[in-house]
């Protein structure tokens, strides 16, 4: 956190008539849905699933090297399209409006080793919803980082840019052990906690059938091709993983971006929910592709503003999202990725070390609302 | 090992193959109308009808079972994005050569299907298909004499069956505003030419509503025949009070279209707590659309209440059934009817 807050200039007041505005680009897109957008998202799915049935008939000659290549980096981009476009934003309930069962929230699974049900807990109810609060959202670090200077030392966190490095790499498995709240929940007395029990044996269940997939199954259907289809699905998944991981990292660590206490969220109003949002996210600048590739989180102020609209319609909404930070004078951070993932990177080393406790606080809206 | 089982292991091979997707999900893209693939239909052709009602030819999926004629069929049409499911008569006879079936939709003030369906409707569209169910049917044995009496889109079930059944004694009441507003009126004026059909058509534009009384002036022997009536719920309450006070109420088989609804309850806080979603409802419209208006995930079919489509677990409070008034509490083991049922206080759905 700055010493100084960001948003100290604006009234309650203010912050409620920025909520309004932003309620406004809301209900503009809602109402404009239809059609075109549904037709995007089955284009989507559909070009996803070829690609990935192309990518995977090309691996079964995967011996030949181009054929390895090729299939590998097809593979590799279809993983990240079922993983961030398509899987991402469905689980969010962006498409639930078009009441197509087969494109729903609550009958989707993604190629993930986290079941889509706990991942849609962690992520949709506990993260979107504390955003950036200290204590409350575990994707502040996951638990296993210290992200900002208001989180506490501990010596553990020393050796934090290795352990961002292994998560990186197997980034499936970390959310998954997350949305397990493995941390907590190893502890003798929670361990034999029934609910706990069912649900890590869901994962199981999720990771044999990804792993015997990709592993096992796709391989032995490339014949003499084994072992170089293995290798393929391995790198694949790493691709996906490290991709993913960086374009996370880019939503909520780079320098600017806020962090909140628990207490000033106390009798938090819409307009503070926005605000806090506003100042929680940072966005990655880039072409279409590139927005894309990221599943449009490269809009994450955006996305987190309005979680369950389209993801086609965030870079229009971003416009108008840009607009209202400049009339209300606040930062919005963003930047292309590379810069974004070493400014990330570069927290995650500087915050292995201890520093001094800021002094300055949130200013505490409440009592202000009360004067107001 | 049998070839059922054999397939069987195919498929759970093929399902590790493609998982967390379905084999299906990938056929689907090549053969959505293929055998053991959901039920669909591919839209061939729309044809205009009148200035407001056009007949849809449907080519069904490989697993349509066939209908019989005067059964409906629901339809699952994507209009503005939105999949909204609607109940059509089928229009089409069932020995119709080539396997296509055929519905006639009317386009009703703010219908949102059946505006898309005539006017916006392009051929090729797919679009998603129950079996057709109903027991607005004709018996197997022929009656000696029939007679039908519809209104306005009434006519599509009975049109399914005139082109299906000849019978030697065909007797049809229509009404309709005005002689332009009936739909098959060339087919119908044709069956009477060759004597296959007796027709009087009533103009309500320039005739007025037609009085049940002036069946007996109209259709003499009306009490002797086996009659399908089909229309707005003013003229099927009419008939089933005359047929009734007749003493011959077991000739009378009616279709309604819509639920008549009597009593709007008093709404309440609806919970659907597979989902977690809670909204605020009022006593006159049936939960389920409160459900789909809310983006939860809830099954439905007939939307008239009679096919049990929609039946699901009342967890907590209490539900009005909107035809009859009767008040549902929960229960252990309880279900309802959503498309039918409003909320009668605060009340807790398992969706």
């Amino acid at each position: 956190m700055t010493a100084i807050d960001p948003t100290a200039h604006l009234t309650a007041e203010q912050i409620e008539e920025l909520g309004r505005e932003l309620d406004a680009i809301r209900d503009e897109v809602i109402a404009g849905r239809g059609e075109k957008d549904a037709a995007y998202i089955r284009k989507v799915i559909s070009a996803q699933r070829k690609l990935e049935l192309v990518s995977r008939g090309v691996l079964l000659f995967s011996i030949f090297p181009p054929a390895w290549l090729l299939g590998t980096a097809g593979l590799s981009v279809a993983k990240i399209m079922d993983n961030m476009e398509i899987g991402h934003n469905i689980l969010h309930g962006q498409w639930d409006w078009m009441r197509d069962p087969k494109i729903h929230s609550t009958t989707w699974e993604w190629d993930h080793v986290s079941p889509a049900d706990q991942w849609k807990h962690s992520h949709n109810e506990l993260h979107h919803t504390y955003t950036n609060v200290i204590g409350k959202d575990n994707d502040l670090g996951y638990g296993i980082m210290r992200v900002d200077e208001d989180q506490k030392w501990h010596p553990f966190h020393l050796g934090q840019p290795l352990w961002n490095f292994i998560n990186a790499c197997f980034f499936e498995y970390g959310i998954a052990a997350y949305d397990l709240e493995l941390g907590k929940n190893l502890h003798k007395r929670r361990r034999n906690n029934p609910e706990f029990r069912a649900r890590a044996k869901a994962v199981g269940r999720k990771i044999r059938k990804q792993v015997l997939k990709d592993y096992v199954i796709h391989p032995l259907l490339s014949g003499p091709s084994f072992l170089p289809t293995l290798a393929a699905t391995f790198t694949a998944n790493l691709v996906r993983n490290l991709w993913s991981h960086s374009v996370i990292m880019c939503g909520h660590f780079p320098e600017g971006v806020q962090v909140f206490e628990r207490r000033s969220i106390k009798g938090e109003t819409r307009g503070q929910w926005y605000l806090r949002q506003m100042m929680g996210s940072a966005n990655i600048s880039g072409s279409k592709a590139m927005h894309f590739m990221t599943g449009n989180l490269s809009h994450q102020i955006e996305h987190h503003l309005f979680p369950d609209l389209p993801s086609n319609r965030y870079a229009e909404v971003a416009v108008k999202v840009r607009a209202l930070f400049e009339k209300y004078e606040l930062e919005y951070v963003t930047g292309p990725l590379p810069k974004q993932v070493f400014s990330a990177w570069h927290k995650v080393f500087r915050l292995s070390l201890p520093n001094k406790k800021p002094k300055v606080k949130t200013p505490d809206r409440e009592q202000e609302l009360v004067a107001a | 090992m049998t070839s059922t089982a054999l397939r069987g292991r195919a498929w759970k091979l093929l399902e590790m193959v493609t998982t967390p997707l379905l084999p299906s999900d990938y056929l689907d893209l090549v053969s959505p109308l293929r055998a053991g693939a959901d039920l669909r239909g591919r839209i061939e052709a729309v044809h205009p009808e009148t200035s407001d009602a056009a007949t849809v030819v449907i080519r069904p999926g490989r697993g349509w079972r066939g209908h019989t004629a005067g059964q409906y069929v629901r339809i699952g049409v994507d209009v503005d994005g939105v999949r909204l499911w609607r109940a059509y008569s089928i229009t089409s006879p069932t020995n119709r050569q080539d396997g296509r079936v055929t519905i006639t939709v009317k386009a009703i003030p703010d219908g949102k299907v059946s505006n898309h369906l005539v006017r916006r409707a392009k051929p090729g569209t797919l679009i998603q298909l129950d079996q057709p169910t109903g027991d607005f049917v004709l018996p197997q044995a022929k009656p000696a004499k029939v007679l039908y009496l519809t209104a306005g889109s009434g006519i599509t079930p009975v049109m399914g069956m005139l082109r299906d059944t000849e019978f030697d004694d065909v007797v049809m009441v229509h009404c309709a505003p005005q002689p332009q507003d009936v739909i098959f009126r060339n087919e119908l004026h044709d069956l009477v030419a060759d004597k296959k059909l007796r027709l009087t058509e009533v103009h309500t534009d320039t005739d007025g509503m037609l009085d049940i009384a002036r069946l007996d002036e109209l259709v003499p022997d009306w009490a002797e025949r086996e009659t399908w009536a089909c229309g707005p719920a003013g003229l099927l309450d009419a008939a089933e009070k005359h047929w009734s006070e007749h003493g011959v109420p077991e000739r009378l088989h009616t279709e309604r279209f819509r639920p008549s609804i009597v009593v709007a309850g008093d709404g309440g806080e609806v919970t659907f707590s597979a989902t977690g979603k809670t909204v605020d409802a009022d006593g006159a419209t049936p939960l389920l659309d409160i459900g789909e208006e809310a983006g939860v995930l809830m099954p439905s079919g007939c939307r008239m209440g009679i096919c049990f489509g929609c039946i699901t677990p009342l967890k907590a409070g209490a539900v009005r059934d909107l035809r009859t008034g009767e008040i549902t509490e929960a229960e252990a083991g309880v279900l309802i009817q959503t498309c039918v049922s409003a909320a009668a206080g605060p009340c807790d759905i398992d969706r």
